[in-house]
């Protein structure tokens, strides 16, 4: 127990731990480990927990067991080598990766994908945010004891997946795109396909919605669970639909829009309460709002190169750049350094996952202990970024 | 995809398009000279700075995009500075980048962003190997990690900072990966065998 003190530091700024007790016998405290192999935990994530009975204290999570060096990786590949690494740190949304790591390359070399590029581009990256929300929904509810939810979303799933399969070969880790705009042109019946996934699963939303919203078990596992407010979301650097669903109306695809996001029409879902329903309902909703964006570029794909014109050899010019993109977990940026050279000089990413995380505990104080494996699926972190 | 480009396709309004000459076969020498360059950043914000730190801070703007040269010691001020009156709420990211030939072998970046304003910047300082970098936690806590990070990667301390220690690799691993005289096949052999009882991780 002694160690666990000398250790507790997560307490950043907002919450502080309370003093310590300083009793004969403190049989008050139990600390206890959850993980690294916990089937709640999405990964191999360690969380210690300081209970005072079913109450959580305070929490420390231990990350890193998927450490790959993904950074150090890339200093060492060139920029065309380095692209379907990325699509390994978030692997339930790695056309998001793919977009935010070409999109950023591009921007070094001061050049932008052709319109129709960017059209493929904006459809599967929304595809694969609801292929994402699904995944998370279903294992997010198994978590909770819901576990119908599980079988409905990777069924549905497995559409969107067969998309990706057929427009590139690969199902989860896909290297869509390329840097300059698209590998492939879409196969002969894409747009019919996308159109049948968007009839097939407007309804299905619904279909997920009855077993839960009004549900009255999820509402009491989810409602007033991990309350966080807006503003420690921002001093946290909370981002993505559990900032929306603090209040927050931010979305980069609006504030700062990139590949072709100015020209659809779409909503920003917002939650008041920062819960864990709220989080729920934000998510729902802007799988709603995918499909409108989706519909929208499946009609308007204009006609076109799907590369820019760029050199084989990437060279980009000396110089720093910094891009970002709405990843479906929240901000996924690319901080590159080029030397001129085929290689970055050093390639940062700034995880959504990562970041996110580090609000656990925040979260998770004074709730109950069966609460923070509701947390932790609300956030929904992958530990491929986490850790990267 | 085309063999070589006469020019790149630039439909950004930047003049500067990155064309370059020379046949890809080329020395890396030939790449530069086309390259966009930094340019003085001129903003009533960036003006007001300049006012208060003189020579201290150089605004810059490349691609676009806005950052701060700044000297290392005026770092905590320029930081507090645009946190309260800059409303740069939102700490995205606190990085690194490491040229171990320089005197002031590494580069500090902290990437900021302002919700009301909608709007990024970048404070970059050079720091030397074993110098003091201010902590920006009671600042922003999210920077609580992100300097972990930074020190689990490249060593670099921060002044103040609650619990510096590694986050991702093990507490007792030597070395610092994302320094560049650390190789991509090192490893820390000791930690390996001693905690993996094995004799090479490679």
């Amino acid at each position: 127990m002694n160690d666990w003190r000398t250790t507790d530091s997560n307490a950043s700024g907002p919450v502080q731990t309370q003093p310590e007790q300083k009793t004969f016998l403190d049989a008050s405290e139990l600390v206890i480990n959850m993980g690294p192999q916990h089937p709640a935990t999405h990964g191999v994530l360690r969380v210690i927990l300081k209970l005072d009975g079913e109450k959580v204290l305070g929490l420390e999570c231990v990350i890193g067991y998927l450490h790959r060096g993904v950074e150090k990786i890339a200093e060492n590949r060139t920029y065309a080598m380095f692209n379907p690494y990325v699509d390994r740190m978030d692997y339930v949304a790695a056309v998001s990766n793919g977009l935010g790591y070409c999109e950023a390359v591009e921007k070094l070399l001061n050049t932008e994908a052709p319109p129709r590029a960017k059209y493929i581009r904006v459809i599967l990256t929304e595809l694969n945010r609801i292929a994402s929300h699904q995944l998370w929904l279903g294992t997010h509810a198994l978590d909770i004891g819901a576990m119908t939810p599980l079988f409905y979303t990777f069924r549905d799933r497995e559409e969107i997946l067969k998309i990706f399969e057929k427009y590139c070969g690969a199902r989860l880790t896909t290297h869509a795109f390329r840097i300059g705009g698209c590998q492939y042109e879409t196969y002969a019946g894409f747009e019919d396909d996308v159109r049948n996934f968007l009839n097939f699963f407007a309804p299905k939303i619904n279909e997920y919605e009855e077993l839960l919203t009004t549900n009255r078990i999820w509402v009491r596992r989810t409602k007033n669970v991990g309350v966080i407010s807006g503003k420690d979301c921002i001093a946290l650097g909370v981002t993505g639909p559990v900032l929306r669903a603090s209040g927050v109306k931010w979305d980069l695809r609006k504030a700062q829009p990139y590949a072709a996001y100015k020209e659809f029409d779409f909503d920003i879902p917002v939650g008041e309460n920062g819960d864990t329903y709220d989080r729920y309902l934000v998510r729902m909703q802007e799988m709603r709002q995918s499909m409108r964006i989706i519909r929208q570029a499946v009609d308007g794909l204009p006609e076109g190169p799907i590369m820019a014109k760029i050199p084989k050899v990437l060279k980009p010019p000396a110089g720093e750049i910094y891009h970002s993109i709405e990843a479906p977990k929240g901000e996924l940026g690319y901080f590159i350094v080029s030397d001129g050279s085929t290689q970055p000089y050093r390639l940062r990413v700034r995880p959504p996952s990562f970041v996110n995380l580090q609000a656990l505990d925040v979260m998770c104080r004074g709730q109950l202990v069966a609460d923070v494996v509701a947390v932790i699926g609300t956030l929904d972190i992958v530990l491929g970024e986490v850790d990267r | 995809m085309p063999e070589d480009p006469k020019s790149s396709e630039a439909p950004n309004p930047a003049p500067s398009g990155e064309a370059k000459p020379a046949a890809p076969p080329a020395k890396p020498a030939s790449a530069k000279p086309a390259g966009p360059v930094p340019i003085p950043w001129d903003s009533p914000l960036s003006a007001r700075l300049k006012e208060q730190f003189g020579s201290g801070i150089e605004p810059f703007s490349y691609l676009g995009q806005n950052y701060f040269q700044s000297e290392a010691t005026l770092v905590p001020q320029l930081l507090h500075l645009l946190h309260d009156e800059g409303q740069f709420d939102y700490c995205v990211d606190i990085t690194a980048v490491h040229y171990p030939k320089r005197e002031r072998a590494f580069d500090l970046l902290w990437i900021l962003y302002s919700f009301s304003r909608n709007e990024r910047v970048r404070v970059k300082a050079q720091f030397a190997d074993g110098a003091m970098v201010p902590s920006v936690v009671l600042l922003w806590p999210t920077a609580n990690w992100l300097e972990r990070e930074v020190f689990d990667m490249f060593g670099i301390h921060f002044e103040g900072h609650p619990d510096l220690k590694r986050i991702l690799l093990p507490d007792g691993w030597k070395g610092y990966p994302l320094r560049k005289d650390y190789g991509i096949y090192q490893q820390d052999q000791e930690w390996v065998q001693i905690n993996l009882g094995i004799e090479s991780g490679q």
